[in-house]
């Protein structure tokens, strides 16, 4: 009996990754107990983490899971259908939201009235499950509504933050986001037109068969253009330093590792599953655009992350730079360089989420992220400027930390397709974080901080834990890579088509 | 002790002296009690557990993690890796002896820090000398950018972090970009990156990859001063006396040539550079850094300046060594580490010794200083004789061996560099000893250095006036080892002479 009972919960696992988070959030909203809200998002943040890694052990062991909604078979029902591309997304999305929820009470406390948390935590629920749900379903529009589910969600979310440009920056991602949102859905329609179905395994079938017809190529740029926008592609990232900057400084945490990273997701499952290799690089050459643009965003965004004196809009813009290298991988197309691409997704946002997360450390200390606040930084906050210094390396891709990795895959990707220059501007761009970054560490080591200054403290063990697993695991994984480079490029083998 | 766990302990020896510092920080004397001992027990570990094996013809290996397919973290100990760890662990020694002198007398400030990173950087060049492939070397030499930045950088002031910026900007730049792209090159063209006797590289790449390889790795190895990327070794003497020695003659730029040389020969192979001639382009780089950093060191009146120019001219004698692509003149290369390090480390530490001692940094202040310092100047004589090769002192032997390595390769013109060399460098070291014994002190003392005076006027220029005693034994110790590495050439030799096929 309860073996039964377990075995149904095991097959129910992928559905269970959207639903329990969606109705809890409707829990956190009939609670309305700021604290309660809390645990009951923390109970399904770690137990959809647990899911995910039980998931991700079962595609490995087992293969492609394929999950009929309701019972109603694919191609006429919503499938849900997880390989070892959205496994490892699902898993680091869910990993990540569940580690800054557990810091979020205090870093929320400074900047939201706490009569709101519980809103905040609900609509952070809701965020989880439109992430989780475009991570996990094989179906094109299902990818769309879930988008909507969680930009809606994120809108909200940015919108909290304490100062009045967190409004605007909020109505800025939303109109951005809103464009993003339509040539995605125009390319689904025009697919739809196309092949009468939904259903992607279907879709990529279907296509095969029409070949490149210009509706076909119309879907393909629209839906380029529409996930460029919400990946922050250079020069599409227009929305993305407002909104990193003004959210509050846990929201941007999660928002940063999670958001951008989907969407790549999802651009890597249209172009290579539902489109192919041959008509999105063939036809219509989307490698040469993407490649262009990644290394335009690398250097651009790495360069104007060296002028910024918010280092909170700093790291917003390396993160610009940074969505590069992924793109740069897909671009690559080659198992080395899509190997990099996605490694880079799960590294960076681990280094990313922790970088953000010092910044919450920092601004509920001093209650500014401007460089000014770092001074002295370095003897007043000595664990929290020890964790930026490790992210920091991190993202300027030192050896033994997962930046290393990524860099690796790319720069291999690059020689082997004979992109001399390519290699050149990774490790050029690298150079740059090495400025930015050091910028910050100068500031906190060498200047004291100013007479007046108030004496703080370290910050507190709820922000600090969350941060040191995060910027730990940024060492362990570039340590030990079996688990992010082992899945990254069984994926990537797997979007070329050619599986193990 | 199996001899791999010995090998797997000294590098990780370091940090237990990075616990003990950082344990004993509010007990000073402890805490340079615990960087004694560490550095005491690693030369112990390295010299009576693995040398012996290594002598033998060992080559005792460990495998620690492997990061990416065919990349791995992993130590294997070569007789040239052999005596690059022999002498940052035995130098460990000496410099520590000599900045508990100096760091007390000078009244530095954070010496915990100091020591602290001190003993990482350590850690760092014994992980460079054990490295078992391209990869970890490459990770142990960032690992010593990394852990000597706040060393440079130790009194915070303006200069100090400009300095420091120079420092990091050039040595994490060259190996990012260069280093790390050969790195990941070699890697993708071999599928390996050991270090396996008689290179990796032979039929892999064509010739002009292999050109374009080597340029990347000697000026990614950042490190190794070779000009136009020297600028960060001057720059870094802003940095306490005996961090300039450690710059200078322990773990940084001797990690450079180090990795310089380690690559010529094991990654590429010297008959592989022989036969091709892939290297003679860098033969006439090093000549010209030789020529052109002795001249600038003719020019400098700051003391450290000085000597700072002048490392970076010695440095190219190995790269030049290496480059020459002949037996004699990797074993004149591998055998200048060592030499160089004892003759500058003992440069440096006399350089300390007169700052603290006499609070004179300018080599024109320095008349008649030798009458009221001796031994420090005693010992800076014969650290120069080495420095410029000359017997009785080690220098005298490696550099016969980088005059026979380019007489064997027939290259006339490296010969008549080395030649120059050697003069240029009697003209920027001998005139301190000159002016130090034989010149007059100043008769009026007045020059407005106030705070180095001792108020009784009538001890000036007469009498003994050396520095503390842990600032004047370790330079005498270590010239006595100049002259003793006369005497005992034969040994280094005998040890190196395994790495020439």
């Amino acid at each position: 009996m309860i073996d039964h009972l377990i075995e149904i919960v095991v097959d129910d696992l992928p559905a269970l990754q959207i639903a329990v988070p969606l109705l809890a959030a409707t829990l956190c909203i009939i609670a309305r107990r700021r604290r309660t809200a809390w645990v009951i998002a923390m109970v399904v943040a770690w137990a959809s983490f647990l899911n995910a890694m039980l998931i991700l052990r079962r595609v490995m062991t087992e293969g492609t899971i394929s999950y009929a909604e309701g019972g109603w078979r694919a191609p006429w029902g919503i499938e849900l259908r997880i390989d070892s591309l959205n496994a490892l997304v699902l898993l680091i999305v869910t990993g990540i939201c569940a580690i800054v929820l557990t810091a979020a009470p205090r870093s929320l406390a400074q900047e939201v009235p706490r009569s709101k948390h519980y809103i905040v935590y609900a609509v952070y629920l809701l965020c989880m499950t439109g992430l989780a749900g475009m991570t996990v379903t094989g179906d094109a529009f299902n990818i769309f509504v879930f988008l909507e589910i969680s930009s809606l969600s994120s809108y909200a979310l940015i919108s909290q933050g304490s100062t009045r440009r967190a409004l605007s920056s909020a109505i800025q991602y939303l109109i951005m986001g809103t464009i993003g949102g339509t040539f995605i859905l125009l390319g689904i329609g025009m697919i739809y037109m196309v092949t009468g179905t939904l259903n992607i395994v279907d879709m990529s079938n279907q296509l095969a068969a029409v070949g490149p017809n210009r509706a076909v190529l119309v879907a393909l740029a629209c839906i380029a253009v529409g996930t460029a926008i919400k990946l922050a592609l250079f020069p599409l990232h227009i929305w993305l330093p407002n909104a990193y900057t003004y959210a509050p400084a846990v929201v941007t945490a999660f928002l940063a590792a999670t958001a951008t990273k989907v969407a790549y997701y999802v651009l890597l499952r249209f172009v290579f599953s539902v489109f192919g290799v041959d008509l999105a690089f063939g036809a219509l050459r989307l490698d040469v655009v993407l490649m262009g643009l990644a290394l335009l965003a690398m250097v651009a965004g790495s360069i104007v992350a060296i002028f910024q004196h918010d280092i909170k809009r700093m790291l917003a813009y390396s993160s610009v730079a940074q969505i590069g290298y992924m793109v740069l991988g897909l671009s690559l197309v080659s198992v080395a360089g899509l190997t990099g691409g996605i490694v880079h997704l799960f590294n960076h946002a681990l280094m990313k989420s922790g970088l953000f997360l010092v910044m919450a450390c920092v601004l509920l200390r001093t209650g500014s992220t401007r460089l000014e606040a770092f001074q002295g930084l370095g003897r007043r906050m000595p664990i929290t400027m020890a964790a930026f210094v490790v992210a920091g390396l991190s993202l300027i891709g030192v050896p033994a930390t997962v930046g290393f990795v990524s860099k690796w895959y790319l720069v291999t990707g690059a020689i082997e397709s004979g992109h001399w220059p390519v290699a050149v501007v990774i490790l050029v761009s690298s150079l740059l974080a090495l400025i930015y970054i050091w910028r910050v560490v100068e500031v906190a080591y060498f200047r004291p901080a100013p007479e007046d200054a108030p004496e703080i403290g370290e910050a507190p063990l709820s922000l600090l834990g969350p941060t040191w697993l995060l910027v730990g695991a940024t060492v362990f994984f570039g340590i030990f890579t079996s688990l992010s480079v082992g899945v990254a490029s069984d994926a990537a083998r797997m979007l070329l088509g050619m599986m193990p | 002790m199996s001899v791999t766990t010995a090998v797997g302990l000294a590098v990780v020896w370091p940090l237990i002296g990075v616990a003990l510092v950082l344990l004993f920080r509010r007990w000073p004397n402890l805490r340079e009690a615990g960087s004694l001992l560490t550095s005491g027990s690693l030369f112990a570990l390295v010299a009576g557990v693995v040398l012996p094996f290594v002598q033998a013809g060992g080559r005792p290996r460990i495998d620690l993690v492997e990061i990416l397919p065919g990349l791995e973290l992993a130590f294997e100990v070569e007789p040239l890796g052999m005596l690059f760890a022999l002498v940052a662990s035995g130098l460990w020694i000496v410099t520590t002896v000599y900045s508990i002198g100096y760091m007390r007398g000078h009244n530095e400030e954070n010496q915990t820090r100091f020591y602290a990173c001190f003993a990482l950087a350590i850690a760092g060049a014994v992980g460079v000398a054990f490295a078992a492939n391209v990869f970890t070397l490459f990770v142990f030499y960032e690992a010593i950018t990394l852990s000597t930045y706040p060393l440079v950088t130790h009194s915070g002031t303006e200069a100090a972090k400009r300095a420091g910026r120079v420092y990091l900007g050039i040595l994490m730049g060259t190996s990012v970009a260069f280093l790390l792209l050969a790195l990941v090159w070699t890697y993708w063209a071999v599928g390996t990156t050991d270090f396996r006797v008689g290179g990796i590289l032979a039929g892999k790449v064509s010739h002009r990859e292999l050109i374009i390889l080597l340029a990347l790795y000697v000026f990614g190895t950042g490190k190794a001063a070779l000009m136009p990327f020297h600028r960060w070794l001057p720059a870094a003497m802003v940095a306490p006396t005996p961090v300039s020695a450690l710059l200078h003659a322990v773990a940084v730029v001797k990690a450079g040539v180090f990795t310089v040389l380690k690559i010529l020969v094991y990654v590429f192979g010297i008959d592989l550079l022989a036969a091709t001639g892939a290297s003679r382009w860098l033969t006439w780089v090093a000549a010209f850094t030789i020529l052109a950093a002795s001249i600038i060191a003719l020019t400098k009146d700051n003391l450290k300046a000085r000597l700072a120019y002048s490392t970076v001219s010695q440095l190219s004698y190995i790269v030049l060594g290496g480059a020459l692509a002949t037996s004699a003149g990797v074993l004149g290369g591998g055998m200048h580490i060592a030499m160089h390090a004892f003759g500058k480390i003992t440069l440096f530490f006399c350089a300390g010794a007169i700052l603290v001692g006499a609070h004179k940094t300018e080599i024109s202040q320095m008349d008649g200083l030798g009458r009221r310092m001796p031994y420090t100047f005693g010992a800076f004589f014969i650290g120069s004789l080495s420095v410029i090769g000359l017997p009785p002192t080690g220098g005298s032997w490696s550099k016969w061996f980088l005059l026979l390595g380019a007489a064997d390769a027939h290259q006339w013109t490296m010969m008549a560099v080395l030649m120059a060399s050697s003069l240029l460098s009697i003209g920027y070291l001998m005139p301190v000893v000159a002016r130090g014994f034989f010149r007059p002190p100043p008769v009026d003392d007045d020059h407005g250095d106030a705070e180095g005076h001792t108020p009784d006027h009538s001890a000036e220029g007469s009498g003994i006036h050396e520095a503390p005693l842990l600032c004047v034994l370790p330079p005498v110790f270590t010239a006595f080892g100049c002259i003793v590495l006369f005497f005992f050439a034969d040994d280094v030799y005998r040890l190196l002479t395994g790495i020439v096929p």
